[in-house]
C-alpha cells in the first residue's frame, strides 16, 4: 500500500437537515488514480464539495485525514494551499475579474502560505505561458473575464490551466469529460497525466468510461446512497458497462 | 474580568472594522465666527474677506431665499434634525498676514495634509498634478500656480479670485446653481468661504491635472466651499477632488456646489474621491454630504464628465448633472456608492437635453453592506426641442449581506418623438458558489469579496484617472474588509 493522503472514516454529511453521505469509507494513497461512480444522487458531487470545504454542507460525524491533518477544521483556501483542489463540474463565471489577475492572485496567495516570494506580473506571464501552450489554450483566454462567455470545453480547459498553475497534491475531477468532444479530453488528460507533481493523486468522477482511455484508473470505487458499496478494479467498470448500477451487489 | 473580556471584544471589533484612516484632528489656532446665522454674519464674512459689492448683494439675496425654502424631504433619507443656529459659518486658521507662499502657512496644518498624503511642497511633488488645499474655511495653499499660468490657466482658491479676478467671477458665478436652486444651494451661496477656481482660456489643453483636497479640521463649523470651472471655447481639463474630515462624534455639515461651464468644444473631465468620515459602526457621528454639482454644455460640441468613488459621510445626496444645451453636446456621470454600516446615500445624476442631437451615458453602480441605504436617484430630462437626442443608463445594484437596501429611482421625462433613451438595470447579491469557487482556488473571502467589487465596479474604475483609480480600488477593499463573515 502506498503511503496514506486522504482517509475518510465513517462520513456523515447533510444539506438543510437532509442527509447525503451516509457513513462513507475511503482511502486514497499517493501515486494512485480513483475513480468513483454511481447513479445521479448518490452523493458524489456532494462528497467533492464537502472534501473541499463548501459551507452548505455540515458534517454529523466522522474524520476526514488529509496527510494526517485533520481536513475538516480547515477554511476552504487553506485546504487549497494544503494541496487540495477541485475542479469543478459547473466552472463559476465572475464578471469584470480577468482570468489573468484570478490566476495571478490565487497563484500568489499560495506561495504566500507556502512563504516562498510573489512572483511579479511579468515573471507569472512566462510560467503562465507555458501552462497554455501546453494545454493548446490561446492567449486572449488570459484577458477574459474569469469563465464569463467560456463555451463547456473553455471552461474545463481553464480548470485544468488553474490546476496546472497550483501543482496540488490531491485532485477532484468533477465530471470534468462531460460536454466535451473526444479531442477535448484526449487534450485534457494528457495535460493531467504529463504534469502532476510527484506522488500526487487523483480522484475521477464520472459517467462515462471513455475518459478512463486516457487516465488509468487504480482504483474503481461504485458510490450509491452516499456511500461507497464496491471497490475494485477496471474490470468493475466493465462490469457496470455490462450489467448497470441496478445489478451491483 | 469582564473589563478583560470587553476589552478583548473591543480589539477584535477594531480588527474587523477597520478604523477610519483620517479620522485624528489638527490643533492650530483658529479664528472661528459664532455660531449661528443672519445677516450681520454674511456682512462679517463679506468684510472678512474684502468682498465686492456684487458678492454681498449675491449671498444677501440667496440668504433671503434660503430663509424661504425648507428643508427637502424627498430623498430616500432619515435625516436627524440639522440645527442651523448651532452652526458656526467660518472658522480660518488663525494667521496674521496674507500669505505670499506656502512656507508662510503653519507647519501643523502642512504637516495634516502631508499626513493625508497630499504633498504642498512643490519640489517633492512628483506626479503631474496641481493641488489646492482647502482647510476648514479656507484654501492653504494652491501648487504649481506659476506654471499653469505660463499657459494661461488659472487656478487659484476662490477667495483669491474674487480679488483678483472679480469679473469672471460676477460673469459665471451662479450661473449653473442659481442661488435659489435648492436649500443647500441658497445655504452655500450665502455663506460659502472658500473652494477653488479654475479658468481654462480658449485652445488651451490644461498641462497639469488639477486637483482640490478639501479637509473639515473644524468640530462645529461646517464646510461650505464653492468650486467654479470655466472651459472657454476648444480647451479641455481634468479635476480632481479629494476629501476627508476628522472621527467626532457629532455629525458636520457639508454643503458644497460646484459649476461647470463648458465652451464649443470644450471638456471638463470632473472626478471625485470622496472619503468623508461616515460616522462609527453605530451610525454615530459622521458628515452629512448635501452636495449640489452641476455642470452647464452651453456651446456646441462641448463635454462635461462626471466620475464618482462615494464611500463616506454618514449622509450622502448628492446628484451631479449635466445641462446640455450647446447641439452635439455630451454629458457623462460614472458612480460608484459603497456604503456600509449605518450610512445613507441618496445619489445620481440629471442630464437635461435641451440642444439637438445631444447625448448623455449613465453608469450607476451602488454597494450596499452592513445596515446602510443606497439608493439611485436619476432624471433624463429631453426637452421638445432636443430632437434626435439620446441617452443610455445603466444602474447596478449589489447587495452584501441581508440588512442593506439598495433602491433605484430612475426618472424618464421626454417631450420629443425622434429621442432615444434606454434604461438597464440590475441587482445582485454575492452568491455563495462564487464565494465557494474563489476560496477553493487559495483567495481569502476578504480578498474574494475585494475581488468581485472590483469587477462588478470596473467599468467605472476604469474611467477614473490613474491616481485616482488606484485610490479608489484601495479604498473600496478597506472599506469591505470583514463585511462578510
Amino acid at each position: 500500500m502506498n503511503k496514506i493522503l486522504l482517509e475518510l472514516n465513517k462520513l456523515e454529511a447533510s444539506i438543510e437537515k437532509k442527509q447525503i453521505i451516509n457513513g462513507l469509507d475511503l482511502k486514497i494513497g499517493e501515486n494512485e488514480i480513483h475513480v468513483i461512480m454511481g447513479p445521479n444522487g448518490s452523493g458524489k458531487s456532494t462528497l467533492s464539495k464537502i472534501l473541499a470545504g463548501h459551507p452548505a454542507y455540515t458534517i454529523n460525524s466522522g474524520s476526514v485525514l488529509f496527510e494526517n491533518k485533520d481536513l475538516l477544521c480547515l477554511a476552504p483556501e487553506e485546504r487549497s494551499h494544503e494541496g487540495l483542489f477541485l475542479a469543478f463540474q459547473y466552472p463559476i463565471e465572475i464578471a469584470g475579474v480577468t482570468n489573468y489577475d484570478f490566476l495571478r492572485i490565487a497563484y500568489n496567495e499560495k506561495r504566500k502560505y507556502l512563504g516562498q516570494p510573489e512572483l511579479d506580473p511579468l515573471q507569472f506571464m512566462e510560467i503562465t505561458q507555458i501552462m497554455l501552450n501546453k494545454l493548446k489554450m490561446r492567449n486572449e483566454f488570459l484577458h477574459r473575464n474569469l469563465n464569463e462567455g467560456f463555451s463547456g470545453g473553455e471552461k474545463k480547459r481553464n480548470e485544468i490551466l488553474q490546476m496546472l498553475l497550483l501543482e496540488p497534491k490531491l485532485v477532484i475531477l468533477d465530471e470534468i469529460d462531460s460536454g466535451l468532444d473526444i479531442d477535448a479530453i484526449r487534450i485534457i488528460c494528457e495535460g493531467i497525466n504529463n504534469n502532476m507533481i510527484k506522488n500526487s493523486s487523483l480522484i475521477i468522477i464520472t459517467h462515462y468510461p471513455r475518459i478512463l482511455q486516457y487516465l488509468k484508473p487504480t482504483h474503481v470505487h461504485i458510490m450509491m446512497a452516499g456511500k461507497i458499496v464496491k471497490t475494485g478494479n477496471i474490470e468493475l467498470v466493465e462490469q457496470l458497462e455490462a450489467y448497470g448500477y441496478e445489478n451491483i451487489e | 474580568m469582564t473589563e478583560q473580556k470587553n476589552k478583548t471584544n473591543f480589539e477584535i471589533n477594531q480588527v474587523i472594522n477597520q478604523p477610519y484612516k483620517y479620522g485624528f484632528k489638527t490643533n492650530i489656532e483658529k479664528e472661528i465666527f459664532p455660531i449661528g446665522l443672519n445677516e450681520n454674519i454674511i456682512k462679517l464674512i463679506v468684510n472678512k474677506k474684502k468682498e465686492p459689492k456684487f458678492l454681498l448683494n449675491f449671498r444677501l439675496k440667496a440668504y433671503k431665499k434660503w430663509l424661504q425654502t425648507k428643508f427637502p424631504t424627498w430623498a430616500n433619507l432619515q435625516i436627524n434634525s440639522l440645527d442651523f443656529d448651532k452652526i458656526s459659518y467660518y472658522s480660518i486658521p488663525k494667521k496674521k498676514k496674507k500669505l505670499n507662499s506656502l512656507e508662510e502657512v503653519d507647519p501643523e496644518i502642512l504637516r495634516t495634509f502631508e499626513k493625508l498624503g497630499i504633498s504642498l511642497d512643490e519640489q517633492k511633488k512628483l506626479s503631474n498634478v496641481a493641488v489646492d488645499a482647502v482647510f476648514d474655511s479656507v484654501s492653504i495653499g494652491t501648487t504649481y500656480k506659476e506654471k499653469l499660468a505660463k499657459s494661461g490657466v488659472i487656478f487659484c482658491s476662490i477667495s483669491e479670485a474674487i480679488q483678483d479676478y472679480p469679473k469672471l467671477i460676477e460673469k459665471f458665478l451662479g450661473t449653473v446653481v442659481s442661488t435659489g436652486d435648492n436649500f443647500f444651494a441658497s445655504l452655500n451661496s450665502a455663506v460659502f468661504t472658500d473652494g477653488s477656481f479654475c479658468y481654462i482660456p480658449q485652445n488651451v489643453i490644461c498641462p497639469l491635472e488639477l486637483s482640490t483636497y478639501f479637509r473639515i479640521n473644524d468640530k462645529d463649523s461646517g464646510q461650505f466651499e464653492r468650486t467654479l470651472i470655466v472651459a472657454e471655447k476648444n480647451s479641455s481639463v481634468n479635476y480632481l477632488e479629494g476629501c476627508t474630515a476628522p472621527q467626532y462624534s457629532e455629525n458636520q455639515l457639508h454643503a458644497a456646489i460646484v459649476e461647470l461651464v463648458a465652451f464649443e468644444n470644450a471638456n471638463i473631465k470632473y472626478s471625485t474621491v470622496q472619503n468623508w468620515y461616515s460616522g462609527d459602526n453605530k451610525g454615530i457621528g459622521g458628515i452629512y454630504n448635501f452636495v449640489t454639482k452641476r455642470g452647464l454644455c452651453i456651446g456646441k460640441n462641448a463635454n462635461i464628465s462626471w466620475t464618482q468613488v462615494e464611500t463616506g459621510s454618514s449622509i450622502t445626496w448628492k446628484y451631479p448633472s449635466c445641462v446640455l444645451v450647446g447641439e452635439l453636446s455630451s454629458g457623462e456621470f460614472y458612480s460608484i456608492a459603497l456604503t456600509n454600516n449605518y450610512q445613507q446615500a441618496d445619489t445620481g445624476t440629471k442630464m437635461i437635453h435641451l440642444g439637438e442631437k445631444t447625448t448623455s451615458k449613465i453608469i450607476s453602480k451602488g454597494i450596499s453592506c452592513g445596515n446602510s441605504k443606497n439608493s439611485y436617484r436619476g432624471l433624463v430630462k429631453i426637452a421638445a426641442n432636443a430632437k434626435s437626442s439620446r441617452n443610455f443608463s445603466q444602474c447596478d445594484s449589489f447587495l452584501l449581506g441581508s440588512s442593506s437596501l439598495a433602491c433605484t429611482y430612475p426618472y424618464i421625462d421626454i417631450w420629443n418623438s425622434n429621442s432615444i433613451v434606454e434604461h438597464e438595470a440590475t441587482i445582485s447579491k454575492i452568491s455563495e458558489e462564487q464565494l465557494f469557487y474563489l476560496t477553493q482556488r487559495g483567495i481569502t473571502i476578504d480578498q474574494a469579496v475585494g475581488l468581485l467589487i472590483n469587477g462588478f465596479c470596473k467599468d467605472v474604475v476604469t474611467m477614473l484617472p490613474m491616481e485616482f483609480a488606484t485610490e479608489a480600488d484601495k479604498l473600496l477593499s478597506l472599506k469591505l474588509e470583514g463585511s462578510i463573515g
